[in-house]
């Protein structure tokens, strides 16, 4: 986030974070991801402006498995909002108008269907905000001065360090043979 | 987002200038929250927020005095209340309907107005909102409306319409507020990112939650965005059906008919782009941001006006033929009411604005015309707003006892919160075209030729790489590709 930490003197112990390696082109930044996951590479990712096209593919990643928590939410929803009405009309305080039942499914759907919607939308929101693990405002990635461009018109590929094929050297020459506009290796502190 | 071909295989043309970058994208969005605002910006702001100070001032004074310093009064127990709060709800709509339904159906010009208009639809609901809340009477008494135990120990009535709209309102306004927020983290990490003092860039990085623009977080993100595009759709299309069982549940001469929801849905969806429409043509103009949000794009605007008005026309031709058609001497009664009785000069204002004004968009010189677009906008919202005034005003201004016959006429405070309904409507609507990008900068970026990975590649390989077909997901999780 601050750009002024780099210069700061060092006084305390830093790691190797993550190699970020930045291209000016999508369909670069694509193909750099397949040499990653083609070499075995598990913990690497790639950052850009919009969703590029083919990445999810280009990065060997899996269906997301968001739907699932829309789902269940959705299903509490729907239930909770089905109990709410069925004890506070039906059997707290039975109101009988217009000569209905005082329970009476039919006059609850549409508030069935809200609440149904009303639960998913939260689910899908937070649900995602919680597998992306946001918000998360320190991340040695803001240390690079030219990760700004990532939400601009630049696309980058990184390898964190916390993966088990990365090596200082090797990492770097497979980065550097996709001709990369530049690369990075950015430390955080212990 | 999740495009299945590109666009140019598509045989479309590019939706915005092709040879605008990137960047350029960033730049001309961006810079209208970073620049000074113009100086009409603050004429515009210094005139919407004194009208939101009338709101208040209209507001106290019905909360000193109770709803009689309205013009409401037996038979006509609704008026300018419901109305108003039928027209914001409906405005709201087109929001919705750009940012969910035009993206389940792959409209990618939408990229270039959705953020707008998904303001609108916010702001629009928050004043549509008010309105219940006022009429009650006891205002203090509100809360009565939400299942929260209160001291009486009674539960509302679940099986009122009253209470589904409630939900259904409050529902589609948190929706929205979400839909909207979503679309905006990328936006915000933009700004916090070009951000030159540090304030600046510490309030969009609250707003950004620490954006990386990963493509991990894309895919999730991706599928939150169409999960809540899939459930703002029937969402949407269940409000103003909800909004309109208000009245077709009820044993009113003019309301009680099954033609309600769908007819509801149509002119919510008219009047929601014809104001977006106005908003647009002004900021367009204002902004310059002409190379984003083109003419293709409001003569598309038109053309969908043109099609909603018809069905709007259609449907006031079908409940018309149908209170003939039923033999209900009270149904004939009112509908003959409206159009030659002491409120016809509001139905024929109705008609000729909503049914007449739309069909000049069938010539292509007229949709193409910013003048013509702009007034004929503006006509739309005032044909809409006396849609909701013949419906709820002309349908209980004769019940059935002629004895208790009126007229309904408006107070001052009536008008004045109406006013400060739309003051606080562009108040909060100049704020947002000053602080947030009111173009969705990420979307625009995704549709633009030089974003497919392809562009300025040859195609002849295109069949050997798998990874952009998305027929066959598994293929990916195949070593080796």
């Amino acid at each position: 986030m601050s750009a002024e930490k780099p210069n700061l003197p060092k006084k305390t112990m830093t790691r190797n974070a993550l190699y970020l390696a930045e291209f000016s082109e999508p369909g670069a930044c694509l193909h750099a991801a397949e040499r990653l996951r083609d070499a075995g590479y598990k913990s690497f990712d790639a950052h850009t402006p919009y969703p590029v096209h083919g990445m999810d593919k280009a990065m060997g990643l899996g269906d997301s498995k968001l739907g699932w928590i829309t789902l269940a939410c959705g299903l509490t929803g729907v239930t909770a909002g089905w109990a709410m009405m069925w004890w506070m009309n039906g059997v707290d305080y039975a109101l009988v108008i217009g000569g209905k039942p005082p329970y009476s499914l039919p006059s609850q759907i549409p508030i069935m269907f809200e609440l149904t919607v009303l639960f998913s939308c939260l689910g899908t929101v937070f649900g995602m905000l919680g597998m992306n693990k946001l918000p998360r405002h320190n991340h040695p990635i803001f240390e690079s001065d030219r990760f700004a461009g990532c939400t601009d018109d630049k696309f980058f590929v990184s390898v964190a360090a916390d993966d088990p094929k990365f090596s200082v050297e090797k990492t770097k020459a497979l980065l550097e043979s996709c001709s990369p506009d530049g690369i990075e290796l950015l430390k955080e502190e212990i | 987002m999740g495009y299945i071909v590109p666009i140019k295989e598509l045989g479309e043309s590019p939706l915005v200038d092709p040879k605008i970058s990137l960047h350029e994208v960033t730049d001309v969005v961006a810079k209208v929250t970073e620049n000074k605002a113009p100086r009409g910006w603050w004429f515009a702001f210094l005139f919407a927020a004194s009208f939101t100070g009338i709101l208040g001032i209209a507001v106290g004074v019905l909360f000193w005095y109770g709803v009689g310093v309205w013009g409401n009064n037996s038979p006509s127990y609704w008026a300018w209340d419901i109305t108003n709060f039928v027209w914001w709800i409906g405005i709201g709509h087109a929001g919705t309907l750009i940012s969910a339904v035009l993206f389940l159906f792959r409209q990618k010009w939408r990229t270039a107005i959705n953020r707008f208009s998904e303001a609108m639809t916010i702001f629009a609901v928050m004043c549509a909102g008010m309105y219940p809340g006022l009429h009650v009477g006891r205002a203090w008494y509100a809360y009565y409306m939400f299942p929260i135990p209160n001291q009486m120990s009674l539960w509302p009535n679940f099986k009122s319409p009253l209470m589904w709209d409630i939900f259904a309102v409050s529902t589609y306004f948190t929706v929205s507020l979400l839909f909207w927020y979503v679309g905006l983290i990328p936006d915000f990490a933009t700004l916090r990112d070009r951000a030159k003092t540090a304030v600046r860039r510490k309030v969009y990085a609250f707003f950004a939650l620490g954006w990386l623009g990963s493509n991990r977080h894309w895919q999730n993100y991706e599928r939150a965005y169409l999960i809540l595009a899939a459930f703002s759709t029937p969402l949407v299309l269940s409000v103003h059906s909800v909004v309109s069982f208000d009245f077709a549940t009820s044993v009113i001469p003019g309301w009680h008919t099954t033609i309600f929801p769908p007819y509801f849905v149509a002119g919510a969806v008219f009047s929601g782009f014809a104001m977006v429409m106005t908003l647009m043509l002004i900021t367009r103009a204002v902004y310059g941001v002409k190379s984003i949000v083109t003419m293709k794009h409001l003569e598309l605007m038109n053309k969908i006006m043109l099609t909603t008005g018809s069905l709007v026309g259609y449907a006031y031709g079908m409940e018309f033929f149908l209170a003939w058609y039923s033999g209900n001497d009270y149904e004939w009664f009112t509908f003959v009411n409206r159009a030659t009785g002491p409120y016809a000069w509001a139905y024929w204002t109705m008609i000729s604005c909503n049914v007449i004004t739309p069909q000049i968009f069938w010539f292509k010189k007229m949709r193409t015309s910013i003048p013509v677009m702009f007034v004929a906008s503006i006509l739309i919202n005032i044909g809409m707003w006396f849609e909701r005034f013949v419906i709820i005003v002309t349908s209980l201004h004769r019940d059935f006892i002629p004895s208790s016959w009126g007229y309904f006429r408006p107070t001052i405070v009536d008008v004045l919160t109406y006013m400060g309904t739309l003051g606080f409507f562009f108040t909060a609507f100049l704020l947002f075209i000053r602080w947030i990008p009111m173009i969705a900068i990420a979307e625009v970026k995704g549709t633009l030729p030089s974003a497919d990975p392809h562009f300025g590649h040859a195609h002849a390989d295109h069949g050997d790489e798998n990874h952009d077909t998305e027929a066959a997901p598994d293929a990916a999780l195949a070593p080796g590709e």
